[in-house]
Protein backbone atom coordinates (compact mmCIF):
# COMPACT_ATOMS: atom_id res chain seq x y z
CA UNK A 1 0.00 0.00 0.00
CA UNK A 2 1.25 3.47 -0.90
CA UNK A 3 2.04 5.90 1.82
CA UNK A 4 2.12 8.82 -0.60
CA UNK A 5 -0.02 8.85 -3.69
CA UNK A 6 -0.22 11.43 -6.46
CA UNK A 7 -2.90 10.87 -9.10
CA UNK A 8 -3.05 13.01 -12.25
CA UNK A 9 -1.77 15.99 -10.38
CA UNK A 10 -1.63 19.40 -12.05
CA UNK A 11 -0.37 22.64 -10.60
CA UNK A 12 -1.04 25.77 -12.62
CA UNK A 13 -0.11 29.09 -11.05
CA UNK A 14 -2.25 32.19 -11.35
CA UNK A 15 0.15 33.69 -13.89
CA UNK A 16 -0.52 30.75 -16.20
CA UNK A 17 2.71 28.85 -15.58
CA UNK A 18 2.17 25.09 -15.40
CA UNK A 19 4.59 23.81 -12.78
CA UNK A 20 3.33 20.24 -12.51
CA UNK A 21 1.46 18.44 -15.29
CA UNK A 22 -0.30 15.08 -15.03
CA UNK A 23 2.07 13.53 -12.51
CA UNK A 24 1.39 10.07 -11.05
CA UNK A 25 3.61 8.81 -8.25
CA UNK A 26 3.27 6.12 -5.58
CA UNK A 27 5.70 5.97 -2.71
CA UNK A 28 5.75 3.17 -0.14
CA UNK A 29 6.49 3.52 3.52
CA UNK A 30 10.23 3.55 4.21
CA UNK A 31 11.18 4.45 0.63
CA UNK A 32 14.02 6.80 -0.22
CA UNK A 33 13.15 8.79 -3.33
CA UNK A 34 15.07 11.46 -5.21
CA UNK A 35 13.18 13.94 -7.32
CA UNK A 36 15.56 15.34 -9.90
CA UNK A 37 15.45 17.85 -12.72
CA UNK A 38 16.80 21.17 -13.91
CA UNK A 39 15.97 24.41 -12.17
CA UNK A 40 12.30 25.34 -12.74
CA UNK A 41 11.29 21.81 -13.71
CA UNK A 42 8.62 21.67 -11.02
CA UNK A 43 10.58 19.89 -8.26
CA UNK A 44 9.86 22.47 -5.62
CA UNK A 45 6.21 22.78 -6.61
CA UNK A 46 5.82 19.03 -6.35
CA UNK A 47 7.44 19.01 -2.92
CA UNK A 48 5.24 21.90 -1.78
CA UNK A 49 2.14 19.99 -2.84
CA UNK A 50 3.12 17.26 -0.39
CA UNK A 51 3.07 19.51 2.65
CA UNK A 52 0.22 21.64 1.39
CA UNK A 53 2.17 24.83 0.91
CA UNK A 54 0.51 24.69 -2.50
CA UNK A 55 -2.80 23.14 -3.47
CA UNK A 56 -3.05 21.04 -6.62
CA UNK A 57 -5.07 22.68 -9.40
CA UNK A 58 -6.32 19.24 -10.43
CA UNK A 59 -5.79 15.69 -9.26
CA UNK A 60 -5.33 13.98 -5.92
CA UNK A 61 -2.51 14.17 -3.42
CA UNK A 62 -2.75 11.75 -0.52
CA UNK A 63 -0.15 11.71 2.24
CA UNK A 64 -0.48 9.15 5.03
CA UNK A 65 -4.22 8.87 4.45
CA UNK A 66 -4.84 12.63 4.37
CA UNK A 67 -6.35 14.08 1.21
CA UNK A 68 -4.13 17.13 0.95
CA UNK A 69 -6.14 18.95 -1.70
CA UNK A 70 -9.26 18.98 0.45
CA UNK A 71 -7.54 19.99 3.67
CA UNK A 72 -8.84 23.22 5.17
CA UNK A 73 -6.38 25.97 6.10
CA UNK A 74 -6.95 25.59 9.81
CA UNK A 75 -6.37 21.79 9.62
CA UNK A 76 -3.07 21.97 7.71
CA UNK A 77 -1.11 21.63 10.93
CA UNK A 78 -2.40 18.07 11.33
CA UNK A 79 -0.72 17.10 8.07
CA UNK A 80 2.49 18.93 8.92
CA UNK A 81 2.85 17.07 12.19
CA UNK A 82 3.22 13.88 10.16
CA UNK A 83 5.81 15.41 7.86
CA UNK A 84 9.28 16.68 8.70
CA UNK A 85 10.48 19.36 6.31
CA UNK A 86 14.12 20.17 5.54
CA UNK A 87 14.70 23.44 3.69
CA UNK A 88 17.50 24.63 1.47
CA UNK A 89 17.76 27.84 3.53
CA UNK A 90 17.35 26.03 6.91
CA UNK A 91 14.66 28.50 8.15
CA UNK A 92 15.95 28.64 11.73
CA UNK A 93 14.80 31.28 14.17
CA UNK A 94 17.84 33.54 14.65
CA UNK A 95 16.94 34.62 18.17
CA UNK A 96 16.58 31.09 19.54
CA UNK A 97 19.42 28.74 20.49
CA UNK A 98 19.93 25.38 18.77
CA UNK A 99 18.09 23.62 21.57
CA UNK A 100 15.21 26.12 21.51
CA UNK A 101 14.94 25.94 17.72
CA UNK A 102 14.25 22.22 17.97
CA UNK A 103 12.28 22.30 21.22
CA UNK A 104 9.77 24.97 20.18
CA UNK A 105 8.16 22.53 17.76
CA UNK A 106 7.16 20.19 20.57
CA UNK A 107 6.37 23.09 22.87
CA UNK A 108 3.94 24.46 20.32
CA UNK A 109 2.24 21.05 20.19
CA UNK A 110 1.67 21.37 23.94
CA UNK A 111 4.11 18.62 25.09
CA UNK A 112 5.31 18.52 28.68
CA UNK A 113 8.77 20.00 29.27
CA UNK A 114 9.90 16.69 30.78
CA UNK A 115 8.98 14.87 27.55
CA UNK A 116 10.51 17.51 25.32
CA UNK A 117 14.06 17.49 26.63
CA UNK A 118 14.99 13.84 25.95
CA UNK A 119 13.46 13.98 22.48
CA UNK A 120 15.33 17.16 21.56
CA UNK A 121 18.61 15.79 22.88
CA UNK A 122 17.97 12.55 21.01
CA UNK A 123 17.30 14.39 17.72
CA UNK A 124 20.35 16.61 18.12
CA UNK A 125 22.53 13.62 18.99
CA UNK A 126 21.36 11.86 15.85
CA UNK A 127 22.53 14.78 13.68
CA UNK A 128 25.76 15.11 15.68
CA UNK A 129 25.11 18.49 17.29
CA UNK A 130 24.81 17.49 20.92
CA UNK A 131 27.72 19.75 21.83
CA UNK A 132 26.19 22.94 20.42
CA UNK A 133 22.88 23.14 22.29
CA UNK A 134 23.42 26.68 23.48
CA UNK A 135 24.80 28.14 20.25
CA UNK A 136 22.77 30.54 18.16
CA UNK A 137 22.28 29.84 14.44
CA UNK A 138 24.62 32.66 13.35
CA UNK A 139 27.43 30.99 15.31
CA UNK A 140 27.10 27.81 13.24
CA UNK A 141 28.43 26.80 9.82
CA UNK A 142 26.00 26.12 6.96
CA UNK A 143 26.30 22.38 7.43
CA UNK A 144 25.61 22.68 11.14
CA UNK A 145 22.60 24.87 10.53
CA UNK A 146 21.25 22.26 8.13
CA UNK A 147 21.75 19.64 10.85
CA UNK A 148 19.65 21.74 13.23
CA UNK A 149 16.99 21.98 10.55
CA UNK A 150 17.03 18.17 10.17
CA UNK A 151 16.89 17.69 13.95
CA UNK A 152 13.88 20.00 14.06
CA UNK A 153 12.24 18.02 11.26
CA UNK A 154 12.66 14.64 12.96
CA UNK A 155 12.06 15.62 16.59
CA UNK A 156 8.37 14.72 16.34
CA UNK A 157 9.30 11.35 14.76
CA UNK A 158 7.46 11.99 11.49
CA UNK A 159 6.57 9.19 9.07
CA UNK A 160 8.03 11.10 6.17
CA UNK A 161 10.88 13.56 5.73
CA UNK A 162 10.51 15.97 2.83
CA UNK A 163 13.76 17.65 1.79
CA UNK A 164 13.80 20.53 -0.67
CA UNK A 165 17.38 20.85 -2.00
CA UNK A 166 18.91 20.31 1.46
CA UNK A 167 22.45 20.44 0.09
CA UNK A 168 21.81 23.31 -2.31
CA UNK A 169 23.85 25.80 -0.30
CA UNK A 170 26.60 23.43 0.87
CA UNK A 171 29.97 22.29 -0.49
CA UNK A 172 30.57 18.72 -1.63
CA UNK A 173 32.12 17.41 1.61
CA UNK A 174 29.44 18.93 3.83
CA UNK A 175 26.75 17.70 1.45
CA UNK A 176 28.07 14.20 1.84
CA UNK A 177 27.88 14.45 5.63
CA UNK A 178 24.32 15.74 5.46
CA UNK A 179 23.36 12.89 3.13
CA UNK A 180 24.83 10.39 5.60
CA UNK A 181 22.60 11.86 8.30
CA UNK A 182 19.51 11.65 6.11
CA UNK A 183 20.38 8.13 4.99
CA UNK A 184 20.78 6.98 8.59
CA UNK A 185 17.38 8.43 9.47
CA UNK A 186 15.90 6.40 6.62
CA UNK A 187 17.66 3.20 7.67
CA UNK A 188 17.46 3.43 11.44
CA UNK A 189 14.06 5.07 11.95
CA UNK A 190 12.37 3.74 8.82
CA UNK A 191 11.34 7.27 7.85
CA UNK A 192 10.21 7.72 4.27
CA UNK A 193 12.49 10.23 2.53
CA UNK A 194 11.54 12.39 -0.42
CA UNK A 195 14.31 14.64 -1.56
CA UNK A 196 14.37 17.16 -4.37
CA UNK A 197 17.88 17.82 -5.66
CA UNK A 198 19.91 18.62 -8.73
CA UNK A 199 23.14 17.33 -7.22
CA UNK A 200 24.28 14.61 -9.63
CA UNK A 201 27.05 13.24 -7.39
CA UNK A 202 24.71 12.52 -4.53
CA UNK A 203 22.09 10.83 -6.68
CA UNK A 204 24.65 8.67 -8.51
CA UNK A 205 26.38 7.63 -5.33
CA UNK A 206 23.32 6.72 -3.23
CA UNK A 207 21.63 4.45 -5.78
CA UNK A 208 18.05 5.07 -4.66
CA UNK A 209 14.78 5.40 -6.49
CA UNK A 210 14.92 8.38 -8.84
CA UNK A 211 11.97 10.33 -10.25
CA UNK A 212 12.87 12.74 -13.04
CA UNK A 213 10.83 15.79 -13.98
CA UNK A 214 11.07 18.03 -17.02
CA UNK A 215 8.81 21.03 -17.63
CA UNK A 216 6.51 19.77 -14.91
CA UNK A 217 6.08 16.33 -16.48
CA UNK A 218 7.27 12.98 -15.20
CA UNK A 219 9.92 11.70 -17.61
CA UNK A 220 11.38 8.81 -15.64
CA UNK A 221 10.96 6.67 -12.52
CA UNK A 222 13.74 4.19 -11.82
CA UNK A 223 14.56 1.94 -8.89
CA UNK A 224 18.23 2.31 -7.93
CA UNK A 225 18.60 4.95 -10.61
CA UNK A 226 21.16 7.55 -11.38
CA UNK A 227 21.02 11.15 -12.50
CA UNK A 228 19.96 10.99 -16.13
CA UNK A 229 17.63 13.44 -17.74
CA UNK A 230 18.37 13.10 -21.48
CA UNK A 231 18.14 9.35 -21.80
CA UNK A 232 14.58 9.22 -20.60
CA UNK A 233 13.22 11.84 -22.95
CA UNK B 1 -3.74 20.33 31.16
CA UNK B 2 -2.51 20.69 27.59
CA UNK B 3 -4.54 23.83 26.78
CA UNK B 4 -3.36 25.34 30.06
CA UNK B 5 0.24 24.56 29.19
CA UNK B 6 -0.18 26.17 25.77
CA UNK B 7 -1.82 29.22 27.36
CA UNK B 8 0.97 29.61 29.88
CA UNK B 9 3.66 29.21 27.21
CA UNK B 10 1.90 31.78 25.03
CA UNK B 11 1.88 34.31 27.85
CA UNK B 12 5.53 33.77 28.68
CA UNK B 13 6.55 33.87 25.02
CA UNK B 14 4.52 37.07 24.51
CA UNK B 15 6.26 38.62 27.48
CA UNK B 16 9.71 37.65 26.19
CA UNK B 17 8.89 38.89 22.74
CA UNK B 18 8.05 42.38 24.02
CA UNK B 19 11.64 42.65 25.22
CA UNK B 20 13.29 40.70 22.38
CA UNK B 21 11.79 43.09 19.85
CA UNK B 22 12.34 46.11 22.03
CA UNK B 23 12.61 48.80 19.37
CA UNK B 24 9.41 47.70 17.67
CA UNK B 25 7.67 47.39 21.03
CA UNK B 26 8.73 50.95 21.84
CA UNK B 27 7.32 52.17 18.52
CA UNK B 28 3.97 50.52 19.27
CA UNK B 29 4.07 51.77 22.85
CA UNK B 30 4.66 55.41 21.96
CA UNK B 31 1.83 55.28 19.46
CA UNK B 32 -0.47 53.82 22.10
CA UNK B 33 0.63 56.38 24.71
CA UNK B 34 -0.01 59.37 22.47
CA UNK B 35 -3.38 58.26 21.18
CA UNK B 36 -4.60 57.21 24.62
CA UNK B 37 -3.65 60.63 26.03
CA UNK B 38 -5.82 62.25 23.37
CA UNK B 39 -8.64 59.82 24.14
CA UNK B 40 -8.26 60.60 27.83
CA UNK B 41 -8.58 64.36 27.23
CA UNK B 42 -11.67 63.76 25.13
CA UNK B 43 -13.28 61.52 27.74
CA UNK B 44 -12.47 63.89 30.61
CA UNK B 45 -13.77 66.92 28.76
CA UNK B 46 -16.95 65.28 27.50
CA UNK B 47 -17.74 63.78 30.91
CA UNK B 48 -17.46 67.23 32.47
CA UNK B 49 -19.64 68.87 29.85
CA UNK B 50 -22.14 66.09 30.27
CA UNK B 51 -22.07 66.51 34.02
CA UNK B 52 -22.78 70.23 33.72
CA UNK B 53 -25.66 69.80 31.29
CA UNK B 54 -27.13 67.09 33.52
CA UNK B 55 -26.91 69.37 36.51
CA UNK B 56 -28.49 72.32 34.75
CA UNK B 57 -31.21 70.10 33.34
CA UNK B 58 -31.85 68.74 36.81
CA UNK B 59 -32.39 72.28 38.06
CA UNK B 60 -35.07 73.01 35.51
CA UNK B 61 -38.51 72.86 37.11
CA UNK B 62 -42.12 73.51 36.21
CA UNK B 63 -43.65 75.91 38.70
CA UNK B 64 -47.36 75.20 39.00
CA UNK B 65 -49.45 77.76 40.91
CA UNK B 66 -52.73 76.83 42.51
CA UNK B 67 -55.48 79.33 43.14
CA UNK B 68 -55.12 81.21 46.38
CA UNK B 69 -58.35 80.11 47.99
CA UNK B 70 -57.96 76.37 47.21
CA UNK B 71 -58.66 74.13 50.18
CA UNK B 72 -56.20 71.68 51.57
CA UNK B 73 -58.11 68.58 50.44
CA UNK B 74 -58.30 70.00 46.93
CA UNK B 75 -54.55 70.61 46.98
CA UNK B 76 -53.93 66.97 47.94
CA UNK B 77 -56.14 65.96 45.05
CA UNK B 78 -54.17 68.10 42.61
CA UNK B 79 -50.93 66.65 43.92
CA UNK B 80 -52.19 63.11 43.33
CA UNK B 81 -53.29 64.07 39.83
CA UNK B 82 -49.83 65.53 39.11
CA UNK B 83 -48.00 62.47 40.35
CA UNK B 84 -49.74 60.09 37.98
CA UNK B 85 -48.90 62.14 34.87
CA UNK B 86 -46.25 60.70 32.57
CA UNK B 87 -42.74 62.23 32.55
CA UNK B 88 -42.98 63.46 36.16
CA UNK B 89 -39.87 62.89 38.25
CA UNK B 90 -40.85 64.60 41.52
CA UNK B 91 -43.53 66.86 42.89
CA UNK B 92 -43.04 69.03 45.94
CA UNK B 93 -45.59 71.37 47.44
CA UNK B 94 -44.70 74.82 48.72
CA UNK B 95 -47.54 76.30 50.78
CA UNK B 96 -48.32 79.98 50.65
CA UNK B 97 -47.30 80.29 54.31
CA UNK B 98 -43.91 78.92 53.46
CA UNK B 99 -43.66 81.41 50.61
CA UNK B 100 -44.51 84.17 53.04
CA UNK B 101 -41.78 83.11 55.46
CA UNK B 102 -39.31 82.80 52.67
CA UNK B 103 -40.09 86.26 51.38
CA UNK B 104 -39.68 87.72 54.84
CA UNK B 105 -36.18 86.30 54.96
CA UNK B 106 -35.29 87.54 51.52
CA UNK B 107 -35.01 91.29 52.21
CA UNK B 108 -36.16 94.04 54.53
CA UNK B 109 -38.58 95.74 52.12
CA UNK B 110 -40.57 92.52 51.69
CA UNK B 111 -40.40 91.99 55.45
CA UNK B 112 -41.90 95.40 56.11
CA UNK B 113 -44.73 94.92 53.64
CA UNK B 114 -45.55 91.49 54.95
CA UNK B 115 -45.55 92.67 58.56
CA UNK B 116 -48.17 95.28 57.57
CA UNK B 117 -50.54 92.47 56.58
CA UNK B 118 -53.22 91.51 59.08
CA UNK B 119 -52.89 88.38 61.11
CA UNK B 120 -53.82 85.42 58.91
CA UNK B 121 -53.88 87.49 55.75
CA UNK B 122 -51.89 86.00 52.86
CA UNK B 123 -52.59 87.02 49.26
CA UNK B 124 -49.73 84.87 47.95
CA UNK B 125 -50.27 81.66 45.95
CA UNK B 126 -49.16 78.18 46.92
CA UNK B 127 -47.33 76.25 44.21
CA UNK B 128 -45.88 72.91 43.20
CA UNK B 129 -42.27 72.49 42.11
CA UNK B 130 -42.16 69.77 39.50
CA UNK B 131 -39.11 68.16 37.94
CA UNK B 132 -39.44 66.05 34.80
CA UNK B 133 -37.81 62.83 33.68
CA UNK B 134 -37.18 63.81 30.07
CA UNK B 135 -36.28 67.45 29.64
CA UNK B 136 -37.01 67.30 25.89
CA UNK B 137 -40.75 66.94 26.60
CA UNK B 138 -40.99 69.64 29.26
CA UNK B 139 -43.20 71.90 27.11
CA UNK B 140 -45.75 69.17 26.50
CA UNK B 141 -45.85 68.23 30.18
CA UNK B 142 -46.35 71.87 31.19
CA UNK B 143 -49.27 72.16 28.78
CA UNK B 144 -50.91 69.04 30.25
CA UNK B 145 -50.50 70.39 33.78
CA UNK B 146 -52.04 73.70 32.81
CA UNK B 147 -55.25 71.88 31.80
CA UNK B 148 -55.62 70.19 35.19
CA UNK B 149 -58.50 71.34 37.34
CA UNK B 150 -57.53 73.81 40.04
CA UNK B 151 -54.26 74.85 38.40
CA UNK B 152 -53.95 78.60 38.06
CA UNK B 153 -50.74 79.21 36.11
CA UNK B 154 -47.74 77.20 34.88
CA UNK B 155 -44.26 78.56 34.40
CA UNK B 156 -41.15 76.76 33.23
CA UNK B 157 -39.15 79.38 31.37
CA UNK B 158 -40.72 78.82 27.95
CA UNK B 159 -38.46 79.52 25.02
CA UNK B 160 -35.23 79.72 26.97
CA UNK B 161 -35.49 76.15 28.19
CA UNK B 162 -36.16 74.75 24.72
CA UNK B 163 -33.14 76.58 23.38
CA UNK B 164 -30.96 75.40 26.24
CA UNK B 165 -32.06 71.81 25.79
CA UNK B 166 -31.32 71.82 22.08
CA UNK B 167 -27.84 73.29 22.69
CA UNK B 168 -27.14 70.64 25.32
CA UNK B 169 -28.24 67.88 22.97
CA UNK B 170 -25.97 69.25 20.29
CA UNK B 171 -23.00 69.32 22.66
CA UNK B 172 -23.74 65.78 23.84
CA UNK B 173 -23.93 64.40 20.32
CA UNK B 174 -20.76 66.20 19.28
CA UNK B 175 -18.96 64.72 22.29
CA UNK B 176 -20.13 61.19 21.61
CA UNK B 177 -19.03 61.45 17.98
CA UNK B 178 -15.64 62.91 18.98
CA UNK B 179 -14.89 60.18 21.53
CA UNK B 180 -16.07 57.42 19.20
CA UNK B 181 -13.98 58.80 16.35
CA UNK B 182 -10.92 59.05 18.57
CA UNK B 183 -11.29 55.50 19.83
CA UNK B 184 -11.63 54.35 16.23
CA UNK B 185 -8.54 56.28 15.14
CA UNK B 186 -6.65 54.86 18.11
CA UNK B 187 -7.66 51.34 17.17
CA UNK B 188 -6.55 51.95 13.62
CA UNK B 189 -3.18 53.46 14.60
CA UNK B 190 -2.36 50.80 17.15
CA UNK B 191 -3.40 47.99 14.85
CA UNK B 192 -1.25 49.43 12.06
CA UNK B 193 1.81 49.78 14.27
CA UNK B 194 1.38 46.22 15.49
CA UNK B 195 0.99 45.12 11.88
CA UNK B 196 4.43 46.53 11.15
CA UNK B 197 5.79 44.67 14.16
CA UNK B 198 4.27 41.44 12.98
CA UNK B 199 5.30 42.02 9.38
CA UNK B 200 8.91 42.02 10.53
CA UNK B 201 8.27 38.66 12.17
CA UNK B 202 6.36 36.97 9.38
CA UNK B 203 9.22 34.53 8.77
CA UNK B 204 8.77 33.39 12.35
CA UNK B 205 5.07 32.84 11.70
CA UNK B 206 5.92 31.04 8.45
CA UNK B 207 8.29 28.66 10.18
CA UNK B 208 5.78 27.90 12.90
CA UNK B 209 3.19 27.10 10.26
CA UNK B 210 5.61 24.85 8.40
CA UNK B 211 6.53 22.76 11.42
CA UNK B 212 2.89 22.04 12.18
CA UNK B 213 1.97 24.56 14.84
CA UNK B 214 -1.79 25.08 14.89
CA UNK B 215 -3.11 28.52 14.01
CA UNK B 216 -4.46 29.06 17.49
CA UNK B 217 -1.07 28.40 19.06
CA UNK B 218 0.58 30.78 16.58
CA UNK B 219 -1.99 33.51 17.22
CA UNK B 220 -2.09 33.35 21.02
CA UNK B 221 1.36 34.84 21.81
CA UNK B 222 0.75 37.71 19.40
CA UNK B 223 -2.65 38.42 20.91
CA UNK B 224 -1.16 38.43 24.40
CA UNK B 225 1.63 40.64 23.16
CA UNK B 226 -0.94 43.13 21.87
CA UNK B 227 -2.71 42.95 25.21
CA UNK B 228 0.55 43.59 27.10
CA UNK B 229 1.53 46.48 24.85
CA UNK B 230 -1.94 48.01 25.21
CA UNK B 231 -1.93 47.59 28.98
CA UNK B 232 1.64 48.87 29.43
CA UNK B 233 0.93 51.72 27.01
CA UNK B 234 -2.00 52.88 29.11
CA UNK B 235 0.13 53.42 32.23
CA UNK B 236 1.53 56.82 31.23
CA UNK B 237 -1.83 58.18 30.00
CA UNK B 238 -3.44 56.97 33.25
CA UNK B 239 -0.83 58.70 35.43
CA UNK B 240 -1.07 61.82 33.27
CA UNK B 241 -4.85 61.84 33.62
CA UNK B 242 -4.84 61.39 37.38
CA UNK B 243 -2.18 63.99 38.12
CA UNK B 244 -3.27 66.64 35.64
CA UNK B 245 -6.97 66.37 36.50
CA UNK B 246 -6.34 66.62 40.23
CA UNK B 247 -3.96 69.52 39.62
CA UNK B 248 -6.51 71.31 37.42
CA UNK B 249 -9.32 70.69 39.91
CA UNK B 250 -7.30 72.21 42.74
CA UNK B 251 -6.06 75.08 40.60
CA UNK B 252 -9.56 76.04 39.40
CA UNK B 253 -11.17 75.35 42.76
CA UNK B 254 -13.48 72.72 41.32
CA UNK B 255 -15.31 75.00 38.89
CA UNK B 256 -14.88 76.16 35.32
CA UNK B 257 -14.58 79.88 36.09
CA UNK B 258 -18.18 80.09 37.34
CA UNK B 259 -20.02 78.25 40.10
CA UNK B 260 -22.79 77.14 37.74
CA UNK B 261 -20.14 75.18 35.80
CA UNK B 262 -18.80 72.68 38.39
CA UNK B 263 -16.10 70.12 37.64
CA UNK B 264 -16.61 66.46 38.46
CA UNK B 265 -14.96 65.52 41.77
CA UNK B 266 -11.58 63.88 41.01
CA UNK B 267 -11.96 60.98 43.43
CA UNK B 268 -13.65 58.09 41.64
CA UNK B 269 -13.88 59.98 38.37
CA UNK B 270 -10.15 59.72 37.55
CA UNK B 271 -10.22 56.03 38.44
CA UNK B 272 -13.14 55.46 36.10
CA UNK B 273 -11.29 57.25 33.30
CA UNK B 274 -8.15 55.22 34.10
CA UNK B 275 -10.08 51.99 33.91
CA UNK B 276 -11.57 53.06 30.58
CA UNK B 277 -8.08 53.81 29.23
CA UNK B 278 -6.72 50.46 30.42
CA UNK B 279 -9.62 48.62 28.84
CA UNK B 280 -9.46 50.57 25.57
CA UNK B 281 -5.67 50.09 25.34
CA UNK B 282 -5.79 46.37 26.07
CA UNK B 283 -8.72 45.53 23.84
CA UNK B 284 -7.50 47.64 20.95
CA UNK B 285 -3.98 46.18 21.28
CA UNK B 286 -5.34 42.65 21.37
CA UNK B 287 -7.66 43.22 18.46
CA UNK B 288 -4.95 44.95 16.41
CA UNK B 289 -2.59 42.02 16.88
CA UNK B 290 -5.29 39.52 16.09
CA UNK B 291 -6.20 41.27 12.85
CA UNK B 292 -2.57 41.59 11.81
CA UNK B 293 -1.51 38.02 12.55
CA UNK B 294 -4.56 36.58 10.81
CA UNK B 295 -3.27 38.07 7.59
CA UNK B 296 -0.23 35.82 7.66
CA UNK B 297 -2.04 32.65 8.58
CA UNK B 298 -3.77 32.23 5.25
CA UNK B 299 -2.13 30.16 2.58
Amino acid sequence: MSFIELKNVYKVYKNGVTAVADVNINIKKGDFVFIIGQTACGKSSLIKLLYREERPTKGQVIVGGINVAKLKNNRVYKLRRKIGIVFQDYKLLPKLTVYENVAFVLQSYGYKEADIKPRVIDALTRVGLKEKLRSFPNELSGGEQQRVCIARAIVNKPKVLVCDEPTGNLDATTSKEIMNVIDSINKELGTTIIMATHDQDIVNRMKKRVIALKDGMLIGDWEKGSYKLDEAA
Amino acid sequence: MKPLRILFRSISSAFKSVFRNLSLSLASLSCIVITLIIVSVAITFSSNVNNITKKIEGDLTIVTFVKSETEETKIKEIEENLKVLPNIESVSFISKDAVKEEMKEENDTYKKIIEDWQEGENPLDSYFLITVKNIDDIGETAATIKNLEGVDAVNYGEGLVEELVSVFNMIKNAMIITVAALVFVTAFLISNTIKITIYSRRSEIDIMRLVGTSNTVIKLPFIFEGLFLGAIGSIIPILATIYSYVFLYDKLGGIFFNPILPMIEPYNFVFKVSLALLVIGSIVGMFGSYKAVRKYLKI
